[in-house]
């Protein structure tokens, strides 16, 4: 295949612990350390692994973002992608809406295959790859933790809750990655260096034409209420004494 | 009134639990309105499972042999036409309805609402995110259909006794062919199911191998419990990936849930929360699971398990 379209979003550090802002009004990301997402790091990784075996002939990374997404772009570029294209988006975006502003772009590049992270750890939607398939009429393996192309087909194992479950889709398709596909490499000084001279390209989300804007109403944040630190036992009888007087062992 | 439609999860068999406690969820939407779907090769005995579920008002039935193995692009479209009759649509937050329910929401061209765990208001609901760490509360505006998926371990199941009745629909949905099912994997096990267990026995990284996994499996089934495991368990190959307990595993709520060698990244504790009473156990009194444990023993899991096991009755 010539090309593989691969989704990267800016988050949080996934090592941060974020805290709500005091009034509940969101969640406080200013100055925090921003990454990848791991997921959508996967999935470049296992792109960049199908191009490197001669499966593909480019490696473009798209993400929808603030003007400092292309920190990320920087990185995924380090990584050995070959391209980049930045969606400016100073607003949060609905997983639906991503979606439709991705499907202009894998309109216009025509990849073999698309692949990013199966959610985002941010808002742990886990919908964009599932939508972008959908609209783009296409097939999609979700929770991927291994992949075999061979021609114009895809071979998918996926991570489901009662094990492991392997499905065949014809290509183009969407296949979203599990944390067991791969272990991203390191990026290496010399890649970081090379990265710069790597072209991104900024395209307006209004030139899109897109409608973006949020449907469902964030009405407010809240800290989850906090499990209570219990006791410390010395003693494995303590232990069962501890658990007999809850009720829960016999 | 608001018309409900459930997306049941099934085996081809067996009605999975999941879909009881997504019709808790129902019900808290809307008391008097919850209609449940079967799509199967063969619906009849889970129609009646589903039938059976306090709170359903119908059970619909769609056969087709494409729905033998749940593939979301398969169903979505089905699921899509059916859903125009119904102001909300819930599937659970299972690999099954992740999979498969952004796929009915891109079709209808409505956002899809993530992991719902608290039914605020007839059109309001709490979520997780951050692994957790913050909830949010999203409001879905008059006039927009509401599909979501259900955090399992936030609603109970409902209970039986009911005798909803069941009809058979035929849905004119053109149904794609590029998608293939090949084989499920799956490690059987008489233990009960991890995500349904009263109790469950969980080892992470300081079990050290697969081999010692043994002791936890040995003392699992003199619990009658299930067995679980931190991602570092699974990643090393200890045990297989259906067994990761976590933001990204199972999310389960057990009433009790014993931690062996397990440090606790905040991850895992992200599935266990929910759960009645958590023992840890691990040799580093430093281990953050002791902050959310209720009841922690700094100590070494291969002394404790054997310990623990010669004081039960």
């Amino acid at each position: 295949m010539q090309k593989i379209i691969v989704c990267l979003k800016r988050v949080v550090d996934y090592n941060v612990r974020i805290r709500v802002k005091p009034d509940g009004s969101g969640v406080a990301t200013d100055g925090l350390k921003m990454s990848i997402n791991p997921f959508d790091e996967i999935a470049l990784e296992e792109a960049l692994r199908i191009r490197d075996r001669g499966l593909a002939t480019e490696v473009v990374i798209v993400s929808i973002g603030p003007d400092d997404a292309q920190q990320q772009l920087r990185t995924g570029l380090a990584m050995g992608a070959d391209r980049a294209i930045l969606v400016q988006s100073t607003g949060e975006l609905e997983p639906l809406a991503a979606a439709r502003v991705l499907l202009k772009l894998v309109v216009r590049e025509e990849p073999g295959l698309v692949l990013l992270g199966k959610q985002a750890i941010d808002d742990d939607c886990n919908q964009t790859g599932q939508m972008l398939a959908t609209l783009w009429d296409r097939p999609q393996a979700t929770f991927a933790s291994k992949l075999e192309l061979n021609g114009t087909v895809a071979t998918v194992t996926r991570e489901v809750d009662a094990g492991l479950e392997v499905l065949e889709v014809d290509l183009p398709a969407v296949v979203t990655s599990d944390l067991r596909l791969n272990e991203p490499r390191y990026v290496k000084l010399p890649d970081i260096m090379k990265a710069k001279k790597k072209p991104i390209e900024i395209v307006a989300i209004d030139s899109l034409g897109v409608d973006t804007s949020p449907v469902h109403r964030v009405t407010k944040y809240d800290t989850p209420p906090a499990r209570i630190k219990g006791a410390m036992v010395k003693t494995v009888d303590e232990l069962v004494g501890a658990l007999r007087d809850r009720g829960v062992l016999a | 009134m608001s018309r409900v439609l459930v997306i049941a999860e099934h085996d081809g068999e067996h009605l999975n639990q999941s879909t009881a406690r997504c019709v808790a969820c129902a019900v808290a939407i809307e008391p008097g309105g919850t209609d449940i779907v079967i799509l199967s090769r063969n619906p009849g005995a889970i129609a009646a499972q589903a039938a059976a579920l306090a709170g359903v008002t119908g059970v619909l039935t769609v056969t087709n042999p494409a729905n033998g193995p749940a593939l979301a692009v398969v169903l979505a479209p089905q699921i899509a036409s059916l859903a125009r009759d119904y102001d909300v649509v819930l599937a659970p937050s299972t690999t099954y309805g992740k999979d498969l329910l952004p796929r009915v929401a891109a079709l209808l061209g409505v956002p899809q609402l993530s992991d719902i765990m608290t039914v605020t208001g007839p059109r309001t609901f709490q979520r997780p995110i951050y692994a957790g760490n913050a909830l949010v509360t999203i409001e879905v505006p008059d006039g927009v259909k509401v599909v979501a998926t259900v955090r399992g371990a936030s609603f109970k199941p409902v209970g039986g006794g009911n005798a909803a009745p069941i009809r058979a629909v035929e849905l004119p949905a053109t149904l794609p062919a590029h998608t293939r099912f090949v084989e499920l994997r799956t490690g059987k096990t008489d233990r009960p199911d991890l995500q349904t267990a009263r109790v469950v026995v969980s080892g992470g990284r300081g079990v050290g191998s697969a081999d010692n996994f043994a002791l936890l499996y040995k003392f699992a089934d003199r619990l009658g419990a299930a067995v679980g495991a931190s991602r570092a368990a699974v990643d090393a190959g200890f045990v297989p990936n259906d067994m990761q307990v976590g933001q990204t595993g199972k999310i389960i709520a057990p009433e009790l849930y014993m931690a062996f060698g397990i440090s606790g990244a905040i991850q895992h504790l992200t599935g266990i929360k929910d759960a009645g009473t958590i023992v840890a156990v691990n040799k580093d009194g430093e281990a953050p699971i002791f902050e959310i444990a209720d009841i922690g023993l700094v100590g070494d899991l291969f002394q404790v398990i054997p310990e623990i096991e010669k004081l039960l009755r």
